[in-house]
């Protein structure tokens, strides 16, 4: 019980007082400072005013290409609603809810395209989508790869289990400093590999999507251990009857992962990518040692906006930001539990 | 022709059905040979820049000791000599707030943990909305009327104990042990940026600014 009081004090407090400072202004006066309240003109100013190009980013002109990517996720989502009304388990309360989370969905897939086409520049909320979409995307894959061959037979796998180990337990900021060094292209340990392809004397962090993607491979760097060290404990913790058996009977690897191992372990990938999308959405080391929010905003997170806006004493602002991450995070990771998660196979019959 | 085929053959059928054919092992060496290589590359990078000299970094990209560049101890020495306590003094602080909060959070963890298992609560719902009006009283107390925070939390904390036996008993909607998991559990989706302001301010108020039992706390 005490446990849980001093957890509900800890958290409940700051969340509170972080309301109200995001619901005000923070000023300097004679003898200290006042906090003015001043309603919603934080959050206006973050979607609809003079901080939209820093959250939300500049719209550029609708390519036919964007038209279509729009037009197909609408149908993609138009789809599974429909799905959902044939379905078995289908209530009205459970209606409404997908109808939110797809009318958000849909919002965030139209900002993603209007941002990024025809001279749009995306804000710190986008690229932060970014960070995490293609981030975890990309550390899943890896790590599931490198987990399925460490199971396999090879003589010498513990040896890369430690090393494969090993970038986790480096601090974030260790990890900044080194890319920088390695990403430099005139005295960086590559240099003769860019000298040779003739970019010797440019800058790739300098371009705004060359500084993402060198946050990226910074955060792949780090994280893929955490994927693989959970994926490879999954799979091995499976009873190797099944597999043996569909191998002895003549099915080929792919087939065995695919029907044996891959059914056996989405419980523990889905749960897995949930701890890592939400982690992910914290990033704030990597684009500040290492880019220092890119050249100007391009590779700035939600957090290290709020950061910035801290250093900058506009405490009210600051504190939006910080209150429209955990309304994206809840939303995401209430989305995913909710439309993702499956019974159990002791669940089944 | 034949002697093809057979080659093929060796090389593609595993020696039983459960190991991988000796191709796929190569390729499975090559890849995580070559995963090996993007891991321990950037730390063997920066080992050997810490024992290089200005003159040797910027020259140019210098990769074995002895052989391109002759290692220096300055770096090394600078640090653990010349600054010596200042270096030292971080590490402490690690460790020291490392070791002293895993040790609270495991304390707390695993009392919640066992009394969530063996004992099924029913915490009212009515209880929960008095502990966190009685909590925003405190902060109201503190931040408006100045009131010094001992007196303002003992106050809330009689308030909290008097309400909750009295109007307490007359609430009837409570949650259960799974709500609680539930709660807990959610807490890892909160940005740490979402409270850190208050929580600076918090220790403000309480004096505990510079100090290492803040970081402990928080």
């Amino acid at each position: 019980m005490p446990a849980v009081l001093v957890v509900l004090a800890m958290s409940i407090f700051p969340l509170l007082v972080s309301l109200y400072l995001s619901l005000s202004r923070f000023k300097f006066v004679r003898g200290g400072f006042e906090v003015a309240f001043v309603g919603l003109l934080n959050y206006r100013k973050l979607l609809f005013g003079s901080q939209q190009f820093h959250f939300l980013g500049t719209f550029g002109e609708m390519s036919p290409v964007a038209w279509l990517l729009v037009g197909l996720a609408g149908l993609g989502l138009v789809a599974l609603l429909v799905a959902y009304v044939r379905s078995a388990g289908f209530s009205y309360t459970g209606f409404l809810w997908r109808i939110v989370a797809a009318l958000v969905t849909y919002a965030g897939v139209l900002l993603i395209v209007r941002t990024n086409t025809g001279g749009g520049h995306p804000g710190s909320l986008v690229v932060t989508l970014f960070y995490v979409g293609i981030g975890v995307c990309v550390q899943s894959l890896i790590g599931l790869g490198l987990a399925l061959l460490c199971t396999q037979n090879l003589p010498g796998r513990k040896f890369f289990r430690v090393v494969f180990f090993l970038p986790m337990m480096i601090t974030p900021v260790g990890i900044a400093y080194a890319f920088r060094m390695l990403t430099d292209t005139t005295k960086g340990p590559f240099a003769p590999l860019w000298g040779y392809f003739g970019w010797a004397e440019t800058s790739w962090v300098a371009d705004p999507w060359g500084a993402r993607t060198a946050v990226m491979i910074g955060d792949a760097w780090q994280w893929i251990p955490f994927m693989f060290i959970v994926l490879l404990v999954a799979i091995e913790s499976q009873p190797q009857e099944q597999r043996e058996a569909a191998l002895v009977d003549g099915a080929n690897r792919w087939q065995v992962f695919r029907y044996v191992t891959w059914p056996a372990i989405v419980p523990v990938s889905i749960t897995v990518v949930l701890i890592r999308v939400i982690e992910a959405f914290k990033i704030v080391d990597l684009p500040n040692v290492l880019t220092n929010g890119g050249p100007g905003i391009a590779s700035e997170s939600m957090t290290l906006h709020a950061f910035v806006a801290w250093r900058a004493l506009d405490l009210g602002g600051s504190a939006a930001v910080a209150y429209m991450l955990l309304f994206v995070v809840a939303f995401v990771c209430l989305s995913m539990l909710a439309f993702l998660r499956r019974p159990s196979p002791e669940a089944l019959p | 022709m034949n002697v093809l085929c057979a080659a093929a053959r060796r090389l593609l059928q595993p020696r039983s059905p459960l190991d991988p054919s000796p191709l796929a092992m190569a390729l499975s060496y090559l890849v995580l040979v070559f995963w090996a290589f993007v891991v321990l590359f950037p730390l063997y990078w920066v080992f050997i820049t810490s024992f290089k000299l200005p003159i040797d970094v910027n020259d140019g990209p210098y990769y074995v000791m002895w052989l391109d560049f002759q290692p220096s101890l300055h770096a090394w020495r600078y640090i653990f000599v010349d600054l010596g306590y200042d270096t030292f003094r971080p590490y402490l602080n690690t460790v020291i707030v490392s070791l002293a909060s895993s040790a609270l959070a495991l304390l707390l963890g695993s009392m919640a943990g066992y009394g969530l298992a063996r004992i099924s609560y029913r915490p009212r719902l009515g209880s929960i909305a008095l502990f966190i009006l009685c909590v925003a009283f405190v902060v109201l107390a503190v931040a408006w009327w100045g009131v010094p925070w001992p007196i303002a939390a003992a106050l809330a904390v009689a308030a909290f104990i008097l309400l909750v036996q009295t109007l307490g008993r007359r609430f009837k909607r409570a949650l259960g042990n799974d709500d609680i998991e539930f709660w807990m559990i959610s807490q890892r989706i909160l940005p740490p940026v979402a409270v850190v302001i208050p929580v600076y301010v918090l220790f403000q108020q309480v004096g505990l600014r510079d100090s290492l039992a803040a970081l402990i706390i928080t």
